[in-house]
C-alpha cells in the first residue's frame, strides 16, 4: 500500500482517501486472519489463494488493461519455480546448485519476466481468440516439454525437496510466516497494479486496448507497450511461482499442466477482470470449491459440482463476483439513504 | 454508513473462511482414502476404492467396536495433487491413518510427505514404484501390495524360454512405476539372454501413438507394453489399426480388467498375451473365489477385481487387522499401530503376505496369459505361481542396490 505515495496534484485528497477505506479494511482483516484460522486454513486455503490470486492478477493485468488474454501465465510461474529448483537446493539429485535465496529469487523472477516478455513478442501480432490460442499452445508445449525433458526439468517427477529459506530466525515455510510472506507479496503486487493502472503507462496500455490503430497514429509504439505489459505481468507471475514452489516444496509438470493454465483463467473470470481485487476473490472461491467439493458430493461427482457452481456464477454475472458486487452496491447505497437519519 | 456495511460484509466473509473444525464423536475412527478419482486413471481409482470397501465390509464397517468413517481424497495421478489431497486429509480432516495413493510417483511424493507427519500412519494404496520403500523409506509408510518389479516375477524367463522371444521392444509410460515394471521384466529377460533394442517412453494421458508405433523396429519378436487404463486401450487400438502384428507381452496393468473389459477389436490382439502380476483372474483357490464374490457386491464392479482393487484390499485389510489389535487406539501418535502393522502377516486372497524390514510386502506372484472365458469375457488365465517374491527379487540386498535406481536408461541390454 505504501507504494501509493500521494502525488502533489489534488492536494485536497488525504492519504486515506487515496488508498481507499475499503482496501485498508480488507488489509487489516487479512492481517488479523491468522488469529482465527487453523494452520490448514492459513496455508492450504489462505496462502494458496493468495498465490493463485497473484498468478491470476498477472493475467488480469494483461486481459483487463491490455485486452490480451494469455493462458501461459502458469507457465511463466512454472519457469520461476523450476529456476528456483535448479539454482537453489533440491533433493532430486539433478542440478540444485545451492545458491542462496537472495540471488535465486531475483534470478527466477527475471527469467520468468523475460520468458513472459518473449511470449508477448510471439503473440504480439494476434488479437482476441488468437492470443488465447497461441498462448494455450505455448503453455501446452511447455508442459509436454517439461514432462519429457530429463536433463533440465527432470521429467515427470520434477523436483522435490525444495525448501523455503530460513533467515532472521524464522522458517518462512511455517504456516504463519509463510502466510504473511504471501500476503506481503500479494499486497505489493496488488498495489503496484492499482497504481500502475492510473499511471501514464497504464492509461496508455488501456488506450492501446481500446484503439490500437489510433494510438499508433498518435505515435505510440504499440508493440513495445504490449511487450512491457507482458514483462510486468511476468514479474508478478514469477514471484507467485517462487512462492508456489516453496508452498508445495516441489514442482513437476503436474503443477503447470493445461488444467492448471485453464484454472488461472477460471479464477480471473470468476473473480472479475475490472479491478485487481477480482483475481483474489476468484482464487478464494476456486480454492474453497476445489478443496471442499469432495466433502459435499463425494468422490464421483465433485468435479461436476465445481463446474456447475462456476457456470452459475458466470451465468448470473458475466463480470464475475466483482460484477455481482457492482450490481448490489447501488441497492445498498439507496437503502442507506432510506434508513439514514 | 457505507463503510460500516462493507466492514460487516468483509467480517462475515473472514469468519466464513475460518470454518471451525468440527468435533467428532470418540467412538468412530477416521480413515483417509486417497485414490485417483479424476484424470486418466479415474477408472483405476474407482476400482481401488471398491477393493478398500470390500475389506471394510468384511468387518462390517466396525473395527475394535468403533465405527469406521472413510474420508475420501482425490488426486489426478500427478505427485502434486496427491500431496495436496493427503495434506487436506491429514491437516484439515484430521485422519490419523491414511490408505493410498494409487500411482507410482504419487507414492514417492506421499512417502516424502509422510516423513513430516510421523504421528500419522500411511498405508499404501496400489502405487508400485520401487523407491517408495527401497531407498530412503519413511518409517510410517507401509506397503502390503508389493512393487512393480516384483509383479514381473517369472515373466522375463517365460517369454525367453517358453515363448521363444529373443528380441523385444518396450513401450511404457514415462514415470517411476513403468520404469519399475520394465526393470522387473528386463532383469530376468536380459539375464536369460534376450535383448531389448528399443525402449519408448510416452507421457501419461498420451492420445496419439503413431510416432511411437513407427519407431518400433520391424525385426522384434514381441512388444512389451506397460501402459495403464485409457493409455493401454489407445495404444493397442492404434497399433492394431496401423497393421501391427507382433505379439505382445503385457505389463501388470496393461492386461488388467480395466483394459480387458474394454470393447472393440483389441480383444483379438490381446488373447494369448503373457503377463505377470499380483493376481490371476482364473485363480481357483477358495480364498480368491471368496474375495471375488465379496468384491462383486460392490456397485459397478468389474467381472473380476483389478489389481488396484486387490492392492487397496490388501492394504485396507492389513490396516484394519492392525487397528483391531491395538483396539483402535492411535492416541499415542500411532506408535503401537505402526509396530503392529510391521508384524502383520496374513493369508490374503492370493496367498501369504508379510512385510520386510523396509515395510514392503513379500507375496506370491502370478504368471498369466490372456484367454477368453466361456462367457465371452477376457481373463488372465493362471500359468504359474511364483511363491513369496521379495523386493530384491531373491538377490542379496546390497547386490540388488548396486543395479542402480530404475529409470529410462537403467537397465539396458540392447
Amino acid at each position: 500500500m505504501t507504494a501509493l505515495a500521494p502525488t502533489d496534484k489534488p492536494a485536497a485528497q488525504s492519504i486515506l482517501e487515496k488508498i481507499g477505506a475499503g482496501n485498508i479494511v480488507v488489509l487489516v482483516l487479512l492481517a488479523l486472519y491468522p488469529a482465527v484460522a487453523s494452520d490448514f486454513f492459513l496455508t492450504q486455503i489462505g496462502a494458496y489463494s493468495l498465490i493463485l490470486g497473484m498468478i491470476s492478477l498477472s493475467l488480469m493485468l494483461l486481459a483487463g488493461y491490455g485486452g490480451m488474454v494469455s493462458l501461459a501465465q502458469i507457465s511463466v510461474a512454472g519457469i520461476a519455480g523450476y529456476t528456483v529448483a535448479i539454482f537453489g537446493l533440491n533433493n532430486s539429485g539433478v542440478h540444485g546448485f545451492g545458491w542462496p535465496f537472495w540471488i535465486v529469487v531475483p534470478i527466477a523472477t527475471l527469467v520468468a519476466a523475460g520468458a513472459s516478455a518473449l511470449i508477448g513478442v510471439i503473440s504480439n501480432r494476434t488479437e482476441g481468440i488468437y492470443t488465447i490460442m497461441i498462448t494455450l499452445a505455448i503453455a501446452t508445449a511447455f508442459f509436454y516439454f517439461t514432462q519429457q525433458n530429463y536433463s533440465l526439468f527432470n521429467g515427470f517427477p520434477g523436483y522435490t525437496g525444495i525448501r523455503a529459506p530460513e533467515f532472521w530466525g524464522v522458517n518462512w515455510r511455517d504456516p504463519m510466516p509463510f502466510y504473511y510472506l504471501c500476503l506481503g507479496f500479494a499486497v505489493v503486487a496488488y498495489a503496484a497494479v492499482l497504481y500502475g493502472s492510473r499511471s501514464t503507462y497504464g492509461l496508455t496500455v488501456q488506450a492501446v486496448r481500446d484503439n490500437p490503430r489510433r494510438m499508433r497514429a498518435l505515435g505510440f509504439n504499440v508493440t513495445a507497450h504490449k511487450v512491457v505489459a507482458y514483462f510486468y505481468a511476468g514479474i508478478i507471475a514469477g514471484l507467485a511461482g517462487v512462492l508456489l514452489v516453496w508452498f508445495n516444496g516441489r514442482i513437476s509438470p503436474g503443477t503447470i499442466n493445461v488444467s492448471a493454465a485453464i484454472n488461472v483463467l477460471i479464477i480471473a473470470v470468476i473473480g472479475g477482470m475490472r479491478h485487481p481485487i477480482g483475481p483474489f476473490l476468484g482464487a478464494v472461491v476456486v480454492v474453497l470449491m476445489q478443496t471442499f467439493a469432495i466433502d459435499i458430493v463425494g468422490a464421483e461427482r465433485f468435479n461436476t459440482l465445481i463446474g456447475l457452481f462456476f457456470l452459475v456464477i458466470v451465468f448470473v454475472s458475466p463480470d464475475g463476483l466483482l460484477g455481482l458486487w457492482g450490481r448490489i452496491k447501488p441497492h445498498l447505497a439507496q437503502e442507506s439513504l432510506r434508513s439514514g437519519p | 454508513m457505507r463503510i460500516h456495511r462493507r466492514t460487516l460484509l468483509a467480517l462475515a466473509l473472514a469468519t466464513g473462511l475460518t470454518a471451525p473444525s468440527l468435533a467428532f464423536a470418540e467412538d468412530s475412527i477416521k480413515i483417509g482414502l486417497l485414490a485417483t478419482f479424476e484424470g486418466p486413471f479415474t477408472v483405476l481409482g474407482e476400482d481401488g476404492e471398491r477393493g478398500a470397501m470390500t475389506a471394510l465390509e468384511e468387518v462390517g464397517g466396525v473395527v475394535a467396536g468403533k465405527k469406521v468413517e472413510i474420508v475420501k481424497g482425490s488426486s489426478d495421478a500427478s505427485p502434486d495433487s496427491a500431496v495436496r489431497a493427503a495434506r487436506k486429509l491429514v491437516e484439515q480432516d484430521g485422519v490419523k491413518v491414511l490408505v493410498g495413493p494409487l500411482s507410482g510417483d504419487e507414492g514417492i511424493a506421499v512417502k516424502d510427505y509422510a516423513k513430516t507427519h510421523p504421528e500419522v500412519t500411511f498405508v499404501n494404496g496400489s502405487s508400485a514404484a520401487q523407491d517408495t520403500t527401497l531407498r530412503d523409506p519413511a518409517a510410517n509408510f507401509f506397503r502390503f501390495g508389493t512393487d512393480g518389479a516384483q509383479w514381473m516375477a517369472g515373466l522375463g524367463t517365460y517369454a525367453y524360454n517358453e515363448k521363444g522371444y529373443k528380441k523385444v521392444a518396450t513401450v511404457a509410460e514415462d514415470y517411476s512405476f513403468p520404469y519399475t515394471q520394465v526393470f522387473g521384466f528386463m532383469a530376468e529377460f536380459c539375464k536369460a539372454g534376450g535383448t531389448v533394442p528399443s525402449k519408448s517412453w510416452v507421457p501419461i494421458g498420451n492420445k496419439d501413438y503413431s510416432s511411437v508405433i513407427a519407431a518400433i523396429p520391424d525385426d522384434v519378436d514381441a512388444i512389451y507394453v506397460a501402459l495403464g487404463g485409457a493409455d493401454g486401450v489407445n495404444f493397442l487400438t492404434q497399433y492394431q489399426q496401423a497393421g501391427g502384428s507382433a505379439p505382445l507381452i503385457g505389463g501388470s496393468i496393461t492386461v488388467d480388467q480395466t483394459v480387458l473389459t474394454s470393447k472393440g477389436k483389441i480383444r483379438d490382439v490381446l488373447v494369448g498375451t503373457p503377463s505377470a502380476g499380483p493376481i490371476a483372474d482364473t485363480n481357483d483357490t477358495p480364498q480368491w473365489k471368496a474375495f471375488v464374490d465379496a468384491y462383486k457386491k460392490q456397485p459397478n464392479a468389474f467381472p473380476s477385481p483389478s489389481l488396484f482393487a486387490h492392492a487397496y484390499y490388501l492394504d485396507m485389510k492389513a490396516l484394519l487387522m492392525a487397528l483391531n489389535d491395538v483396539g483402535g487406539d492411535v492416541s499415542d501418535g500411532g506408535k503401537k499401530l505402526q509396530e503392529t502393522l510391521a508384524k502383520v502377516s496374513f493369508d490374503g486372497p492370493t496367498g501369504k503376505v508379510s512385510l520386510d524390514k523396509n515395510r514392503n510386502a513379500i507375496a506370491d506372484m502370478y504368471l498369466t496369459e490372456v484367454s477368453e472365458g466361456t462367457d465371452g469375457n477376457l481373463y488372465n488365465k493362471l500359468v504359474k505361481v511364483v511363491p513369496q517374491v521379495n523386493q530384491t527379487l531373491g538377490m542379496a540386498e546390497d547386490e540388488f542396490l548396486k543395479l542402480g535406481v530404475v529409470g529410462r536408461d537403467n537397465p539396458s541390454c540392447p
